[in-house]
């Protein structure tokens, strides 16, 4: 009846994930208990769960991405302090506890913080920068949040029920295979990548088509801010790289469940097969995740140097040759294989080359910065910290690209420390970045300013202070993914990192604080005019938040830097003061297709994790059901009166046009 | 098309890229949804190569059990081949029909695709279920394991696609020649004519080169 369920699946001799588990459980059902009680239920459902408008989408997918940051966060906090304290002894987590911890961290940061984090931004701002309503499907991109959502919820369900995997963030076979890995943990792993990758790929598909097929008149393609330019990079790896990693799980799923032969080692199986095709996929998805980060970057310097972005054209070059190059280096996760030193050689120079297009990027921001007028906002710190942090590790991966250098660093904690350079160094800080300078478009209100160069200043400390000595620890022949340890001279350094730890959590706290800080202040902080910080592009056109239609009128565009080339013509021409004709806007209707979606797949994943196969068919045809009653809709759109649009829309004129003129005066 | 002169506005082109054609503004409905399906099609073909690419590294990994040589029946493929791309043109015939409101035609392209896909499915079906009963089920090899997938993955596909074409004639009988439901029509031709692409290619790679061997 429940297949291979039962209540042994508890944990009830391990306290800590059933503490963990218990914790989360209680938080839940009172935040639960709270909305129902208050009466935000209707609220919550109308407004955010069957949303389709793209900034609720966005946001959804941040908050998403930052409950599960505390997660990862929390077992990177448990694996220095097991390194910390394990040295001639066994710590305080047993190995198949510590396992799982350092399988979930991986598996959550990437797929379940760095994901949801860029594609939650790129939702929330590309459809601004061009100038339109919406992405190009909406629905469908709520249907892709909620898948997300779902994989994230199984990960966090195999705390309490069952176990994670023990193989580390890519599962690789031998070890993932079932003669190895007999429990549900490799199968909670694979579903609940196999669920959110849908929902990732709609979000390619969806952000494609929006930039390809959706801008305002006038945005050419050269015209674009660059936020869409790697946001189309990106997005572009999505569609081509993600369909792999779903190929090899389906591939490792059928050696699990059915008794196939892609990667065991018997009956012909070929188990570097496997690393051949995750890597196809997972190379590409580190650039997928520092794309983003690179164009965030790229609007960032821009607009706190108050000048144009330096050699516009070359950046869309570099940002179009990482996408096309970033395929033809994934050989270089396994120099140690044994393919022989000519393919070596070659995915060596290949991964090089790669370095260029990026060192182009770097001289970009700098030269953009060089003659600006630098403001030091709080996106700015993340910035500048990111170029000094990025460089450290791009230099350790061109030594890692180094076949020879390659053979002593592999699988060391020297290559732990280069991977952590640069997705916290790139990736995160891009994140931050991106989370500071767009609040007050999402939300109406700055955060404060104070709090968030605290965390600023704390994170940036405690990140060169735990992850300097693990390159240390590296080169002194630490390997990865260590239990416990014999060797005296790792020590010293796992204790300098659990101390650089602890002050990355005060950044943590402090980020934290800037939010509670701030949404109490938030009448102090209100952003009226829509332009908070003397923006270049034209998500700053229209107000904070933006209206559901976003634009009154579709802009105009006539140059790159849109908005600004609106302020500069504005304040030569002296505002047009007469009203406008508005007209009725259609928008999509909201629609719980994708929380219903959801719904089944997180049933059906679950089964299928658990073999209960009447309830995997339950959730396949309610799923299909849930499809087929969307396509029957009668009505999709609603219409927004052309009064109302005039409503929305003086309001904003009316600040705005304050702005310029007080401009003007100066 | 208007061109832009650059002159007097040195600041909105500081790159100074000079003369530039305007871009007209969003697509229309029908280009965004037709487009976004070649996006998902293309991303789908990814996912077929990584099939094939597995089968290309396994289909000397016999262990022991039979190769493509000894199982493939050219008869039963050929007819395959056959119905897919007759099904590929009524289907055609349907969209055609679809464009100019014509319900009659619709419903029969649509019955004869469909029939044509179960004609597909019903043969790949016999053609599996024998191969188990004979010991030569995916668990035998990782050659088997890699046919069973990459032929049983385009199957699975055609299977979809015959669900779709379903609810596709009740939505036009339900709905009529909508705008909606012209789109929709419109990726299920998509899809119907790439999956007869990726049989070329499973009949070439699989088929023709396994029995060569």
């Amino acid at each position: 009846m429940l297949g291979k369920l039962d209540w042994s699946a508890i944990p009830f001799d391990q306290p800590i994930p059933l503490a963990a588990g218990g914790v989360v459980l209680v938080a839940i059902l009172a935040v639960l208990i709270w909305v129902v009680v208050k009466g935000h239920l209707p609220y919550l459902w109308d407004e955010w769960i069957t949303s389709v408008d793209h900034k609720r989408i966005g946001v959804m997918y941040i908050l998403l991405a930052s409950v599960m940051l505390l997660r990862g966060g929390s077992d990177a906090i448990m694996m220095r302090i097991q390194q910390a304290v394990a040295f001639q002894s066994q710590g305080y987590l047993p190995p198949e506890h510590y396992n799982q911890i350092f399988s979930a961290h991986g598996t959550i940061m990437i797929f379940f913080v760095a994901m949801p984090f860029v594609i939650g931004l790129m939702n929330l701002i590309v459809p601004l920068q061009l100038g339109v309503r919406d992405v190009a499907f909406p629905t469908l991109n709520s249907v892709g949040f909620w898948l997300t959502a779902t994989g994230a919820l199984l990960v966090n369900v195999s705390l309490v029920v069952g176990e994670f995997a023990r193989t580390g963030w890519l599962a690789f076979p031998p070890l993932s295979g079932l003669s190895y890995s007999p429990g549900v943990g490799v199968d909670y792993y694979a579903w609940s990548l196999q669920i959110s990758g849908v929902g990732t790929l709609v979000a390619g598909i969806n952000l494609v088509t929006t930039v390809l097929k959706l801008r305002t008149r006038g945005m050419n393609y050269l015209r674009m801010p660059m936020f869409c330019w790697t946001t189309l990079a990106s997005n572009l790896l999505i569609v081509a790289a993600f369909p792999i990693l779903t190929a090899t799980l389906a591939m490792l799923l059928l050696d699990r469940y059915l008794g196939f032969h892609f990667f065991t080692n018997e009956a012909g199986g070929n188990v570097m097969m496997f690393m051949n095709l995750i890597w196809a996929w997972g190379h590409p998805e580190v650039y997928i995740l520092v794309l983003p980060a690179f164009g965030i970057f790229s609007e960032v310097v821009s607009t706190f140097s108050g000048k144009a972005l330096f050699g516009y054209r070359s950046m869309v070059l570099a940002t179009m040759a990482i996408c096309v190059v970033s395929f033809m280096v994934w050989l270089h996760h396994f120099f140690t294989m044994g393919a022989g030193p000519n393919v070596n050689a070659i995915f060596g120079i290949a991964s090089m080359i790669i370095a260029i297009p990026t060192g182009v990027k770097i001289y970009n921001w700098l030269f953009t910065m060089y003659g600006g007028r630098i403001r030091f906002a709080t996106p700015m710190l993340w910035s500048v910290g990111f170029m000094v942090t990025f460089i450290i590790g791009g230099l350790t991966g061109v030594l890692v690209a180094v076949p020879p250098a390659d053979f002593m660093l592999h699988n060391s904690m020297f290559l732990v420390a280069h991977f952590h350079n640069v997705i916290i160094g790139g990736v995160l800080f891009g994140a931050f970045a991106g989370f500071e300078y767009w609040f007050p478009k999402a939300f109406g209100f700055r955060l404060d300013e104070r709090w968030g160069k605290a965390a600023f200043w704390f994170t940036f400390t405690g990140f060169w202070v735990t992850f300097m000595p693990l390159y240390i620890a590296g080169m002194l022949g630490m390997t990865r993914r260590l239990q416990h340890y014999d060797v005296a001279a790792w020590r010293p350094w796992m204790i300098v990192a659990v101390i650089g730890m602890a002050v990355l959590s005060i950044g943590v706290i402090c980020q934290i604080m800037q939010l509670v800080v701030s949404i109490r202040n938030r009448e102090a902080l209100r952003d009226r005019t829509g332009d908070p910080w003397d923006g270049r592009s034209l998500e700053w056109a229209t107000s904070s938040p933006p209206p559901v239609f976003n634009f009154a009128f579709h802009p105009d565009v006539r140059g790159e830097d849109a908005y600004w080339d609106m302020k500069v013509r504005a304040q030569q021409q002296s505002l047009e003061h007469e009203d406008p004709e508005y007209h009725d806007i259609e928008m999509p209707r909201n629609s719980p297709t994708g929380f219903v979606c959801a719904f089944f797949a997180t049933i059906m994943g679950f089964a299928l994790i658990w073999h209960i196969w009447w309830m995997v068919i339950l959730g396949g045809l309610g799923a299909f059901a849930t499809f087929v009653v969307f396509a029957w809709r009668d009505h999709d759109e609603y219409v927004i009166p052309a009064e109302e649009v005039a409503r929305i829309d003086r309001v904003n004129l009316e600040e705005r046009r304050s702005l310029v003129s007080m401009a003007g005066a100066i | 098309m208007s061109m832009t002169a650059t002159a007097g506005r040195a600041h909105a082109d500081p790159h100074h890229i000079g003369v530039v054609v305007e871009h007209p503004g969003p697509a229309s409905k029908r280009i965004v949804t037709a487009y976004g399906f070649w996006v998902f099609l293309l991303s789908d073909i990814v996912m077929f190569s990584c099939f094939f690419a597995a089968y290309a590294v396994l289909h000397g990994q016999t262990a022991g059990g039979p190769s493509g040589a000894e199982i493939f029946e050219q008869r039963n493929v050929a007819i395959e081949t056959v119905c897919l791309l007759l099904s590929s043109f009524t289907c055609g015939m349907a969209s055609i029909a679809a464009d100019v409101r014509n319900r009659f035609w619709f419903y029969l392209g649509m019955t004869v695709t469909c029939v044509l896909g179960l004609i597909f499915l019903a043969i790949e079906f016999r053609e599996f279920a024998d191969l188990i009963a004979r010991g030569y089920g995916p668990t035998r090899s990782a050659f088997l394991s890699s046919f069973f997938s990459l032929v049983g993955c385009h199957g699975l596909h055609v299977s979809a696609g015959v669900l779709w074409l379903l609810t596709m004639m009740a939505q036009v009988f339900a709905k009529g020649f909508r705008a909606d439901v012209l789109r929709r029509m419109m990726c299920f031709a998509l899809f119907w004519h790439a999956l007869d692409i990726i049989w070329v290619g499973v009949f070439s790679v699989v088929y023709l080169l396994g029995s060569a061997a």
